[in-house]
Parts: structure tokens; sequence; C-alpha cells
């Protein structure tokens, strides 16, 4: 960047009584066209649900999956999902201790994918069990079978990493949204009053109040940014940990934790975009942020080409058969157009968009994200089928197509990601208010905090600094 | 009772391929056959299958039979992964499947270098009358659950009460799963490693003894022994 950090700091600046009109404008007013997009969404997503009852009820059979390659699309998925919950819990941490003033208006964005992409990427583990309706029996619990799951599993291990991680990122998103809740709650009438009371948990805004926030808020985003990095760690190790021929390689780790962050940007850009346009958010979400993120982008992007590099370069090298048997059919065989594929959506698109100054605008940034997008499921794909196809005997090859079952429920359940976000946005104002209003002051929150009791009022109705880049 | 470590030799040179062993092993475990449709999908359930690879170039090629089943392996990959303790090591050293615990996540049969765990897809159906032929010593599996061959655990245990009514040791030789009885050159053996004197001692001790996929260190109990015609000599 030019500029300094504390321009930055300020690249919005709006009088207080228009932010918050703006952005709690879509929490008090419902469009008819809202109603239309939640019934179209819930229509293409909910036989997901009954063609996975049908799936319980019939047997895992009806899915595609088959001797040798038990894991197909929904592995890939829950990887894909997984991975995209990194773009916020962890983005936004690292950008709340780097202190960087442009964050301000995408952390909730951000955070709320990590929620819903995590809460939907857990689901497929469960749809994917031979007996889902047992799947509680990975939980540590005194049950009268007298065993304890089987620590040494890595499936155990994604158990503990995942609810640990939704715990946590459900926390780092909901503490500094309670005093936008209270701010509605104090604006709110009737039914609405209600709820948003019990949602503010009595929040007054005192100084108190403010700092407890703000302690909690450091605290979390250093204690988020381990659990995010061991969870992608523990995920890639479902894979690594098992002999299986290119699965079993060192280098899972650090590349599925690169290729979920990676994977993570582009989904936040995408529904920043969509959020923006939806909502009218233009003079919040600004080319800058776009621009900014987008310098992220790339550098993940380089570093995702580096991983595959290795890994690709080092597995040939070795040229151990069995190994080499998957390694082809990636590079040249079956999976070849899939392979080549996500090498242009993950590096040679979106290298020159981003790369290129005049290029990372909105519209560039959205259209590398997209391609990153389903570059990244490829991968995930990849990265499950081909191996299995090709263990060590090859009298024991097989091959994996999909079936409707699994397509229709991995449709249901992008629809349903999609659902959940556009109802987060009409119960949350999607930019934080009271955050985007700390931003233009010089002073940290808990200084600037008055003592009076009238909540809402605390944060929004100071001046504001006038100066600006 | 004495401590015993089940294990097999398979004698490739006296292996025809005549598939016998995979058809005993269906009729004793009730291992359900799937059908045209599902076989081609790949859902075959052959708990023992016998694989037929080409060797040398043509046209000295000759075939080569390898029978493979569950390698009951010490250190098996399928064990440590399993959530749920359903793929455990028992005291006689078998590599146990126990049902009841299974939830089907299948991690055990992409960590088998062997491809030789099979999985239920549906529920399993018999046409009638052939529901009769079940055999009662051998529980029945349901759909979502994996399986794979157990050494014919019945027989060894209904062989180990036999001897104990009777008040004497096994035998060497007294227990045979159903793929070694069946087998009509006798390539199969089976007994107990833990006595040298047993014949599967012995033979595993053959300068012919090899493993399947040493390299991946999976120390399995099932010993192939090598042929020793080399190739093209016929």
């Amino acid at each position: 960047m030019a500029t300094n950090s504390a321009a930055q700091a300020n690249v919005i600046d709006i009088k207080a009584e228009k932010i918050r009109k703006d952005l709690l404008l879509p929490v008090f007013h419902t469009s008819r066209r809202y109603y239309v997009l939640v019934f179209v969404l819930g229509a293409i997503g909910l036989p997901g649900m009954f063609v996975y009852a049908y799936q319980m009820y019939e047997g895992m059979g009806v899915a595609g999956i088959t001797r040798p390659v038990f894991w197909g699309f929904y592995i890939t998925n829950f990887v894909f999902w997984i991975g995209i919950s990194h773009a916020g819990t962890l983005i936004s941490a690292i950008l709340r201790l780097c202190n960087a003033g442009w964050r301000r208006p995408v952390t909730r964005c951000a955070e709320a994918i990590t929620v819903f992409a995590l809460a939907i990427g857990a689901q497929y583990p469960i749809i994917h069990l031979g007996r889902s309706w047992l799947f509680f029996w990975l939980i540590p619990y005194p049950s009268e079978r007298g065993i304890w799951p089987n620590f040494r599993s890595p499936l155990v291990w994604d158990f503990f990493a995942i609810s640990t991680y939704l715990t946590g990122s459900l926390t780092f998103l909901l503490l500094p949204i309670i005093p936008d809740w209270a701010m509605v709650r104090d604006r709110a009438t009737g039914v609405r009053k209600r709820i948003y009371t019990v949602l503010a948990l009595g929040w007054r805004g005192t100084p108190r109040e403010w700092h407890r926030l703000e302690v909690a808020m450091r605290i979390m985003a250093v204690t988020i940014l381990p659990v995010a990095v061991s969870v992608h760690t523990i995920v890639s190790w479902d894979f690594a940990m098992a002999p299986v021929p290119m699965w079993h390689s060192t280098v899972f780790g650090p590349y599925f934790v690169a290729g979920a962050i990676f994977s993570g940007i582009a989904a936040l850009i995408i529904a920043m975009a969509l959020v923006r346009k939806a909502l009218h958010l233009e003079e919040y979400l600004k080319p800058l942020h776009f621009d900014n993120l987008g310098k992220l982008l790339l550098v993940m992007s380089l570093l995702w080409i580096y991983f595959i590099f290795a890994e690709r370069l080092t597995v040939w090298y070795g040229n151990q058969p069995a190994e080499m048997a998957a390694f082809w059919s990636i590079q040249r065989g079956r999976f070849a157009v899939l392979f080549w594929t996500m090498i242009c959506c993950n590096f040679l698109i979106p290298f020159p968009i981003l790369a290129i100054k005049k290029l990372r605008t909105i519209a560039g940034t959205v259209i590398a994200s997209s391609t990153i997008v389903v570059g990244m499921w490829l991968e995930r794909f990849l990265i499950v089928v081909p191996p299995l196809e090709h263990k060590y005997l090859p009298y024991d090859w097989g091959s994996y197509r999909p079936t409707w079952v699994e397509i229709t429920i991995t449709v249901g359940t992008f629809m349903g990601m999609i659902l959940l976000y556009v109802l987060f946005v009409k119960f949350v104002p999607i930019i934080s208010i009271w955050e985007l209003k700390g931003g233009q002051h010089a002073k940290p929150i808990a200084e600037q905090a008055n003592a009076t009791v009238n909540p809402a009022a605390i944060r929004l109705d100071s001046t504001l600094p006038s100066t600006n880049s | 009772m004495a401590h015993r470590w089940w294990g097999m030799v398979i004698d490739l040179d006296r292996c025809t391929g005549c598939e016998a062993c995979v058809a005993a092993c269906h009729a004793e475990n009730n291992i359900v056959t799937v059908g045209a449709g599902q076989a081609a999908r790949g859902r075959t359930m052959h708990w023992i299958h016998v694989e037929r690879y080409w060797e040398g170039e043509f046209p000295n090629i000759r075939a080569r039979f390898q029978p493979v089943l569950c390698q009951q392996c010490d250190a098996a990959p399928c064990e440590p992964v399993c959530p749920t303790y359903a793929s455990y090591h028992n005291p006689e050293g078998l590599n146990a499947q126990v049902y009841n615990r299974c939830i089907g996540t299948r991690y055990c049969a992409n960590a088998c270098p062997y491809t030789a765990r099979y999985f239920n897809w549906f529920n399993p159906a018999w046409d009638k009358p052939l529901q009769l032929q079940l055999n009662p010593d051998v529980s029945l599996r349901e759909v979502g659950v994996m399986e794979k061959c157990t050494f014919c655990n019945q027989r060894i245990l209904a062989g180990e009460i036999k001897a104990k009514a009777e008040n004497r040791e096994l035998r060497d030789g007294e227990v045979k799963p159903a793929c070694v009885q069946s087998c009509p050159t006798t390539a199969m053996v089976f007994g107990d490693l833990n006595d040298p004197n047993s014949q599967v001692s012995r033979m595993s001790r053959s300068v012919r003894a090899t493993t399947l996929l040493a390299e991946v260190g999976t120390l399995p109990k099932v010993t192939y022994l090598e042929r020793e015609s080399s190739h093209g000599d016929e």
C-alpha cells in the first residue's frame, strides 16, 4: 500500500446516522424479492434432504462409491467445505491481530462464512457413514457399550478438531454481534424487540462491557489461529495417515492449510460482492477491500502452485510403481482433463487477473475467485478419488462415477450454504456497525466509551473526524 | 490353552485358479451374492478372490493365479484408523471385525493395501429357499457395515471347544478354514505359527516364502510360496 495505515483506517467516512440507517435496513425491511430468493434456494436445496433419507433407507449403494473407491463426492465436499471455512475466522483473526484498519467492514462477512461452511462441511462425514444414525459413537461418553472411541483414529481427531473449531468460530462470530443486536433491540418494537432483547444478552454499553468485549476478542483472535491451522491439518491427515499411494505424504498438512485459506478468501470475495450488490453497500465495501483481498489471494495462488509442484515433482522423481499409477492417471489419463482444468482455474486464469493492478477490480477479483472455488473443489476431488482407484494390486483397480444421489445432495448443501447466509444477513447487520464506527476514531474503543447508559447512542452519536486519505 | 498365532501359507505353484475356495468361502460365511448389476459396478463380495496376472511378453506369457484374502496383518493399517474399534487385533493375532461396532466410515477399506475389505452397500437378501442354506454359526451383516475374511473364526472356536471337551490339545491341521478344506490341489495350509513344528510354520520358512506387498510393512500372516518354475520353460 502506498498510503499509510492511518489513512487506510479511515477508508470509510460516513455520517453515523447514515451508517446506522444503511446497515440496519435489511434487518427491518424485507422485500418481496427476498422471500422469492429464500423460496428458490429452499426449493433447490430441499430435495437433497429427501435424497439423504432415501440413501439411509435403501443403503449406501444408491451412491456411486464402490470398491475400491470407498470415498467419493461426500468426502470431497467435506474437505472442500472445511477449506472454505478458513475464510473467516482465520483471515479475520489475522487482520484483527495486525490491526489492519480496512478489515472492519469485512470481518463479519468472513466469520459468518466460517460458521456456515463448517456446519455444512461437518454434515458430510455423517451423510457418508454407512450407518449414519450411529454417528454419536465418535463421541467419548460413558455408554452401555463400555468402550471409548479409538483415539488413534484420524476420524476421531477430526471430530474433536471440527467441534472445537465450530465452537470457537461461533463464539468469535457472536461476541462482536452483541452490541449490534443491542442496537437493533433499542430500535425495534413488538416480537422483534423481544427476540433481540434475548439475543443482546442485556448489553448496555458500559465502558466495562466494552473493555471486556475487546479483551475477549483479542483472546479469541489469538486462540482461534492455531485451532484453524490444526483443523485442516487434521483433515489432511485423514488421507496422509493411510498407506495409500499419493495420500501418504508429509506435505499434506501445510498443502491442505494453504489450499483452505486460498479457497476461503475466494469464497469471501464472492460473498462480499454479492452482499455489496444486494444490500447496496457500495459505500462500505469499496474497491480497496477487493484490491487488498485480491493481493492476499494472489499470494495464496502462488503458494498453492508451489505446493502442488513440490508434491507432484517428488512423486514423479521418486518413481514408485504404486504411486506412478495414480500419478499418471491424473496427469494424462482419465483425470487429465480435470487436472488441467484445475491448474487453469487455480493459477493460469486468476494469476494474471490478480497480478495486474488494472485487472484487480471488483469484477476481476470476483472472476478470479469463482474459478478458484471451482478449481479447489476439483483439487479435493483429485486428491480423494484417483489414488483410491489405483491402489497397490492392479487386479483390484476400479473406477468411480457419482450417481444422481451424490449430485443432488451436493447441490442441496451448496444451496443450503447460500440459504444460511441469506438468512443470516436478515437477522444480523452484515457489517459490524460498532466496529466500523470504532475505526473512525484514533483512540481505542474502551477509552471513547462514555458513561451514559443509553446503549446505542454511545458508539454512534459522537462526531466523526473528517480527515481522510 | 496354548497361545496361538494363526497363519496361512498359499503355494502358488499348486494354485490352478479354480476358485473352489471362493465358492466355499461364500457358502461357509453367508456372503451375499450381489447380482450382475452390482457386480458390474465392482461391488462383488468375495472374502477370498483369485487375482490373475499375466507374466512375460507375448507369446511367452503365462497366467499367475494369486488367491488374495485378508492377510491378517500384525501391523494392520485398518486397525488404528477405525474410530470405533470395530477393527481390532484379537489375542490370537486375528484381525477381527466387530460388525456391531461398525458405523461404516469405510476408512479401513481405504487403508487396506490389499483391498481385502468389503462393504455392505445394501441389506443382504437371499432368494427363497436359499436362506435355508445359511450357516447358523456365522452372523449375517446388515447394511452399512464392513466385513472381511475371518480365517473362519467359527471353525477355530468349534475346534477349540471340541478339543477342550476331549481334554486334549488342538492338533495341527485339525482346524481348516473353508477355503483350505476345499482346495483340490492343497495349495493352502492353515495352522498355528507359534508352533515351530506345525506344517504352516515349516512351509513359511521355505526359501520360496514371500509376503504380499512386504514393502508396505503390514507384517501379513499369509505367506505365499513363489512359483519355482521360471517362466517360459513349459
